[in-house]
């Protein structure tokens, strides 16, 4: 792509118009592939693939557990990039992104943790220890919390994206440490099941449906969140021309 | 109901681990799919209403 063309897909794609018009169709084609995929993966680590040979039918809740904490890392890691584009280039389109993105992040999160612990009793024979994997977590609960509280307290909604891409640029740090916590520390929480550079722990046969699961999930986060962004999107733009006239239109 | 059905159900003893796991999944994945469609109607409907037009 030549430097020119890139500013104009830029400019196009940070014209909020053309965003709203064309994120409906985007949406579509991330939540029909997304569904089904999530729902083979679901289906399958439920009905299909065996019981693992240690932990017996419990283990099923790794097909929830595993795409919900990918979920809360990626979310909160395209924030802080979206945070440095608001940071950087004010880019409304991203701060828009932000706040569309954290609520749907968090409940990834709240998941992770929820299904971890009902994992945990059965496994461990305690609901909660304070674990490095588990505390980190939690600290990431607390960190999309604090983004959804910041731009609820602030009501510039321009000085409350700044505040929020701040958060999310500096908590980003929390995202290296979940993922080696239990490299780093001896932790009760198991290491990583899945290893792209080989040596996963897990059968072929079980490891397919938790990938084509957890690509599943990552697309209705994206169909979540264009939804969310459209709803922020045009609140933010009320006052504007294009919103109002295309809302009467609608009627 | 035949018995791999309620072996499937059963889940090796473990079927009130497993299936509250999913219930609140199943429960989250809800709310997050109705949550912005309730909104954008919502916002919607308050802008039709002319709320903006002169603050």
């Amino acid at each position: 792509m030549s430097h020119s063309s890139a500013m104009r897909w830029l400019h196009r794609f940070g014209s909020l118009p053309y965003f709203y018009r064309v994120s409906r169709l985007w949406a579509r084609c991330l939540a029909l592939p997304g569904l089904a995929m999530a729902g083979y993966g679901v289906y399958a680590g439920l009905a299909i693939v065996p019981p693992d040979y240690q932990q017996g039918d419990v283990f099923r809740i790794i097909y929830i557990h595993v795409p919900s904490a990918w979920l809360s890392l990626f979310g909160y890691t395209a924030m802080a990039v979206a945070g440095v584009v608001i940071l950087v280039w004010r880019l409304k389109i991203a701060e828009i992104f932000i706040i569309a993105a954290a609520p749907i992040g968090a409940s990834f999160t709240f998941l992770t943790l929820v299904t971890g612990s009902i994992w945990g009793e059965p496994t461990w024979g305690t609901w909660w220890v304070w674990d490095a994997r588990l505390t980190s977590e939690l600290i990431l609960l607390f960190l999309y919390l604090g983004v959804i509280a910041l731009h609820q307290a602030i009501e510039s909604p321009r000085i409350a994206a700044r505040a929020c891409a701040l958060l999310s640029v500096v908590g980003v740090i929390n995202i290296p440490i979940i993922h080696y916590s239990v490299v780093w520390w001896n932790t009760l929480h198991q290491g990583s099941t899945i290893r792209p550079l080989g040596g996963s722990t897990m059968e072929t046969d079980m490891i397919i449906p938790l990938l084509i699961g957890a690509l599943g999930f990552t697309l209705i986060f994206g169909w979540l969140t264009l939804w969310r962004m459209r709803a922020q999107l045009i609140w933010r733009e009320r006052r504007s021309r294009w919103v109002t006239r295309m809302i009467h239109h609608e009627r | 109901m035949n018995d791999s059905w309620q072996q499937f159900l059963h889940m090796g003893g473990y079927a009130r681990y497993v299936w509250s796991a999913y219930g609140i999944a199943a429960a989250v994945m809800l709310a997050n799919v109705v949550a912005p469609i309730v909104a954008l109607a919502r916002i919607k409907r308050r802008i039709a209403r002319e709320e903006f037009v002169d603050d």
